[in-house]
């Protein structure tokens, strides 16, 4: 259970009559890139809140980082990452003045965030950038600037909410080099995307449906389960036999 | 939504008079300046709500602003011997269209009692004064009134569209995934307003007192006081709107409908409220505007001290702390 960074059990919201998320029960291992795959709505966006102490579960047990995130939030928060779908970095703020309140906001100190906003500045080459205005760069860069800054307090799990939504084929690619290198570094990345063909890159997935995990295991194994060659054929077969 | 605002419109914006508070000095005691006590307290119009014996009370209930006008009777009305009686009617001029419409309906009871029963010609000359506003000048009925406004739109409304548009921009959520806590976030956002609110309005109070030359009788110190705490209560309904509405235009509509409509119109900023349906007097009775105008106009027109505004002061402090709590509850940790 020691590997295991983030166990959750017959989670459940529910939005009036509505099941967003419906008993649903996994483990992520430390160091891993688990990906949430499924169409929109399906609740994988509940689903990371939930994990994150954003929403409150209606029942079922949530353990991030070893806290329960019910009632030990701050700590939750202290060890966690998060990048929404919209980037939020603040568009007319600089470069580097979103690192700084980013890294402002985690309560690190001058030296270690000077520290920080350096090394986030050489990985992402923006050392000339520094000083434009985030509405003023590509979607690319704001992508990857958005990730770097949700890594800013080295937290030991990043959440990322649809990072790739919207973004060109080329630009997708980088970015998952760049969550790669972060799990390579033991960071445990949990990922929603409804980018079927992005299962490939994780090393587990769970496939949502209607609220429920309709697949939940290594890429291979769920498409030999399905006896699939692509994750699309998957995604169909899984469907229809839903619908 | 349109029926309301006709209906709102059309009782609120009303330059009519009905039930204004006044006070009659009657030093007479006699027939005739009990007829015409009478007649004025029958037209409908005014309701007495003070007694006064002396001219010192009258000064008193203007400072309250209890009164909106008061009447003097002299000793010498209906006596006989000197055919023609001076009445006396104090206005106050800090709202010098209402205190002039005021004038104008007393001096034509005044005139009706004074003509048709005498077999003597008792003429009745009414000569009236505007307290406060000698000059009937509107500026300085609309001055404090503009500083509440603005007071209220920079920082109820500001601060919820810019509460709001973190929401829309998605980075509430990553705020809210951070360790701050969400008090935190308030201030952070509450703060700046603050300071803008507060240079706001010392240059428009500048500007008025320079150029419009609008009297400054009361205390700074004291208008210091009631604007912080006016500007402390417009900044959490401002968050309390932020916390209710969704998007950017959801909150502007809001703030729109529900705080800058309500308080141009119940005030009585422009229009008085006395003069409204009871209903609309009602609902007036929970906007703080309508305290904070009172308080600036006695401040800066009467030279009101604390005294004579604590009452308005301490319901408008009451308010504020009723809205802080609301919406510091409301202000969700979770989405």
């Amino acid at each position: 259970m020691d590997d295991f960074v983030i166990i959750a059990r017959d989670l459940t919201r529910k939005f009036g009559d509505f099941v967003a998320v419906d008993s649903i029960s996994f483990n992520v291992e430390r160091g891993e890139i688990f990906g949430f795959l499924g169409a929109n709505g399906a609740g994988k966006t509940t689903a990371m809140r939930m994990m994150c102490g954003l929403l409150m579960p209606t029942s079922g047990e949530i353990h991030v980082a070893g806290y329960n995130v019910k009632n030990e939030t701050d700590a939750v928060k202290k060890s966690i990452g998060y990048m929404s779908q919209r980037f939020s970095l603040y568009n007319d703020l600089s470069v580097q003045e979103n690192i700084d309140f980013y890294g402002g906001i985690y309560g690190l100190s001058k030296s270690t965030l000077k520290q920080r906003s350096q090394q986030l500045l050489d990985e992402l080459d923006l050392h000339q950038d520094r000083s434009r205005l985030v509405s003023d760069l590509p979607l690319g860069i704001k992508q990857r600037l958005a990730f770097s800054t949700a890594l800013i307090h080295d937290p030991s799990i990043v959440f990322l909410d649809e990072p790739t939504s919207g973004v060109d084929p080329l630009t997708r690619r980088q970015f998952w080099e760049m969550i790669q290198s972060a799990a390579e570094r033991g960071i445990t990345v949990l990922i929603t995307t409804h980018y079927l063909d992005e299962a490939e890159y994780c090393q587990r997935i769970s496939i949502m449906v209607d609220g429920r995990l309709a697949a939940y295991d290594t890429p291979e194994n769920v498409r030999s389960t399905y006896s699939a060659r692509t994750m699309d054929e998957v995604f169909l077969k899984i469907t229809r036999k839903s619908s | 939504m349109p029926i309301a605002q006709l209906f709102l419109f059309g009782y609120a914006i009303t330059t009519e008079i009905r039930n204004a508070s006044i006070a009659i000095l009657d030093n007479a005691h006699n027939t005739k300046s009990t007829e015409l006590t009478n007649d004025i307290v029958s037209s409908g119009y005014f309701t007495i709500e003070e007694e006064v014996q002396s001219y010192q009370d009258i000064d008193d209930a203007f400072r309250q602003g209890k009164i909106k006008a008061a009447i003097i009777i002299p000793s010498t009305i209906g006596s006989g011997q000197i055919p023609s009686a001076r009445i006396q009617i104090l206005a106050d001029g800090t709202d010098p269209n209402f205190a002039a419409i005021v004038v104008a309906y007393i001096s034509s009871i005044a005139s009706r009692v004074a003509t048709p029963l005498s077999s003597q010609p008792a003429f009745i000359n009414v000569e009236h004064r505007m307290w406060y506003n000698l000059n009937q000048r509107s500026v300085n009925m609309f001055v404090p009134g503009v500083i509440t406004f603005i007071m209220l739109l920079v920082s109820a409304m500001l601060t919820s569209i810019s509460i709001t548009r973190e929401k829309e921009m998605g980075n509430m959520e990553v705020l809210l995934v951070s360790p701050l806590k969400p008090v935190i976030i308030v201030l952070g956002k509450v703060v700046p307003y603050l300071i803008l609110s507060m240079v706001n309005v010392t240059s428009v109070l500048t500007v008025a007192l320079v150029f419009f030359e609008v009297p400054m009788q009361g205390s700074y110190i004291l208008l210091a006081l009631a604007s912080s705490i006016f500007i402390i209560c417009s900044l959490s309904l401002g968050v309390l709107i932020s916390s209710i509405a969704k998007t950017q235009q959801v909150a502007l509509m809001m703030s729109l409908m529900g705080l800058m409509l309500p308080t141009i119109l119940l005030s009585n900023f422009i229009f008085p409220v006395t003069s409204m349906p009871p209903l609309l007097q009602w609902i007036s009775v929970i906007i703080p505007a309508k305290y904070f105008v009172s308080i600036i106009r006695g401040i800066m027109l009467k030279g009101a001290g604390i005294g004579v505004i604590l009452n308005d002061l301490l319901i408008l402090a009451g308010m504020t702390l009723l809205f802080i709590i609301i919406s510091v509850r409301k202000f969700k940790i979770r989405l």
